[in-house]
């Protein structure tokens, strides 16, 4: 497998005059969670349908465990695993009918997918609720249940989306540790997600996607670091007083400074953190500029993708 | 990691798993039923419904062509319509799995991907043969009194051949319909279909251009065909498609097969676009 549990190149997908994928590239490492980051009809989806075998590509070459998705998509069903928007659990059955039909269903037979069942009950803390319907599940419930239907074969790649979209903070951390013991144990997790911090957490590379083609390949820090390493950030009391803080800034600063009307806020990036909180902290004091707020931050991924795609996420897009 | 031995065996044949695959959708579709008793008795008390009022509200109005008891008339008649009805049923489940993500599951695993169809089939059938034979109990019980025996069990299987051709029609239309609201509204579009046939009213006695539409609905062959096998042939009428009803309800079924069977396979294999 060349130590790469996926591997995708130039992949296309047209729908009509709409190129979903075009030319998209993705190498994911064994053992590791890979973020797969973009806006909603980035080629996210489209992306993950295709390296799961749900739809055919019109174009370019992908392997999943070492496995062609074209040649040989049944091999890579039995190797993969799937989460989230794209598929789904029976919400009539119990939690326990569901994994054993799972179970029967990718060919373990009746006895082996009861033990399995119970075990993976157990695995993901769901023994409790093991016979109630899933209808009447948490969020967070049905999310790790969901999970546990795609651990059954203990696959070598789990494709999982959008893993904690409306969940609660709680149950947030309870899924985001189920995942990483998945890792500990040598799954390799291919995770799509809007949410950057999601994606800052958990995965140890990213791959953003725009426009159906990979546009950023990276670590979070590398990420990070391409928009300028740490930046400083002021918020002032009064708008009036953007201009002014914006010169001063702007004097420490790498590059020109930004501004944000809404939240009264400066921020640049700075190589020379202390020296320049030190100087702009005095400065302001100096010209009676009413500070509210002042200090250092990491840029968050956020900023990594509006530089990247000149466009926000979504989410903040929204907000 | 898991105390299971999760190989699985490679000496089966395909024809084994897609067996044991269908088996297995069957199950879970039955289990759906086990778990929502209300759902059992919703469906299962519609036909029963459905046989007192019209044979009783009707019953007593009613006249038959060429003399003879409208009940003799009517129960076949309902039988047929309830079978005709089951593709709502087909349609409604399809659309749930396909839009719930349900389908994208299976598809997802190593399991043979037209067992989930056939399944669904299956217990569409098992389902069916409940339906008719709570139906033909209250029926019996209002005073109807078909001929047992071999024309008996003639009159179940071209009713359940109704029905199986009619799977391919919901399956379709589920893969089709944008989500399961949508796949109620299916019944509006299928009242009027039963209502001009021969369930109710003979189509003799209807308008001549009714009568004729009436008279070639597939649902008109399956009741006319039932009629004469229950040993009970009232109200035929003299057209051909009414004369030669047996022949034709064995025929419906196949031109229905024929036309939708491969467009919902169609559809089906359109899911991988």
């Amino acid at each position: 497998m060349d130590g790469y549990a996926v591997r995708a190149e130039a992949l296309e997908k047209r729908y009509g005059e709409k190129r979903a994928l075009d030319g998209f590239d993705l190498a994911v490492r064994e053992g590791t969670v890979h973020g797969l980051l973009g806006p909603n009809g980035a080629g996210k989806t489209t992306a993950v349908r295709v390296l799961s075998t749900l739809i055919r590509l019109d174009g370019g070459r992908a392997t999943v465990a070492g496995l062609d998705v074209a040649r040989q998509p049944r091999g890579v069903r039995a190797r993969i695993g799937l989460t989230g928007q794209y598929a789904a659990v029976d919400e009539v059955l119990t939690g326990r009918q569901n994994l054993e039909m799972f179970g029967r269903l990718f060919h373990l037979g009746g006895r082996r997918a009861k033990l399995r069942a119970a075990e993976l009950l157990e695995q993901f803390d769901l023994t409790d609720a093991a016979d109630r319907g899933v209808g009447k599940y948490s969020g967070g419930m049905r999310r790790r249940l969901d999970l546990a239907a795609s651990m059954i074969l203990a696959p070598a790649v789990l494709f999982l989306d959008e893993p904690t979209t409306g969940l609660d903070p709680r149950s947030r951390g309870e899924v985001w540790e189920s995942v990483r013991a998945l890792v500990a144990g040598g799954t390799t997790v291919l995770l799509t997600t809007q949410y950057l911090e999601e994606a800052d957490k958990l995965a140890s590379h990213i791959t953003v996607i725009d426009q159906g083609r990979a546009i950023a390949d990276d670590t979070p820090d590398g990420l990070k670091n391409l928009v300028g390493g740490d930046r400083i950030e002021v918020v002032v009391a009064e708008r009036s007083e953007i201009p002014q803080v914006v010169k001063v800034v702007a004097r420490v600063a790498d590059r020109e400074p930004e501004e944000d009307d809404t939240e009264l806020r400066v921020h640049a990036p700075v190589t020379d953190r202390v020296t320049a909180l030190t100087e702009v902290a005095r400065t302001l004091q100096d010209e009676g500029v009413r500070v509210k707020d002042i200090g250092l931050r990491r840029p968050s991924l956020d900023d990594v993708f509006l530089r990247l795609t000149g466009h926000r996420t979504e989410k903040e897009a929204a907000a | 990691m898991s105390a299971v031995d999760l190989g699985t065996p490679g000496t089966r044949s395909g024809a084994y798993w897609l067996l044991a695959d269908c088996w297995n959708i069957v199950r879970r579709g039955l289990t759906h039923y086990r778990r929502q008793p209300v759902n059992i008795a919703w469906q299962l008390g519609f036909p029963i419904l459905s046989v007192l009022l019209y044979g009783y509200v009707f019953g007593s109005a009613m006249k038959v062509p060429g003399g003879g008891d409208y009940k003799d008339f009517l129960m076949p008649g309902m039988f047929a319509m309830t079978m005709a009805f089951g593709f709502i049923n087909t349609a409604t489940l399809v659309v749930y799995d396909s839009t719930k993500g349900v389908i994208d599951r299976f598809r997802s695993m190593p399991m043979a991907s037209s067992a989930v169809v056939a399944g669904r089939g299956v217990t569409d059938l098992i389902v069916a043969c409940a339906e008719l034979a709570i139906m033909m109990l209250t029926a019996l019980a209002m005073g109807w009194r078909p001929d047992g025996g071999l024309g008996f069990l003639g009159a179940f299987g071209l009713l359940l051949w109704l029905r199986f051709s009619l799977i391919w029609i919901g399956v379709w239309l589920g893969l089709i319909v944008p989500n399961p609201e949508a796949a109620g509204g299916l019944f509006a579009v299928a009242f009027p279909f039963t209502m001009i046939s021969s369930i109710f009213v003979a189509p003799q006695l209807m308008p001549d251009w009714l009568g004729w539409v009436a008279a070639w609905n597939p649902i008109s062959s399956t009741a006319a065909a039932t009629r004469e096998l229950f040993g009970t042939p009232v109200g035929g009428g003299d057209s051909w498609v009414e004369q030669h009803a047996l022949l034709m309800a064995g025929v419906w079924p196949v031109i229905l097969t024929a036309v939708f069977l491969p467009l919902a396979v169609r559809r089906f294999q359109k899911l991988s676009r």
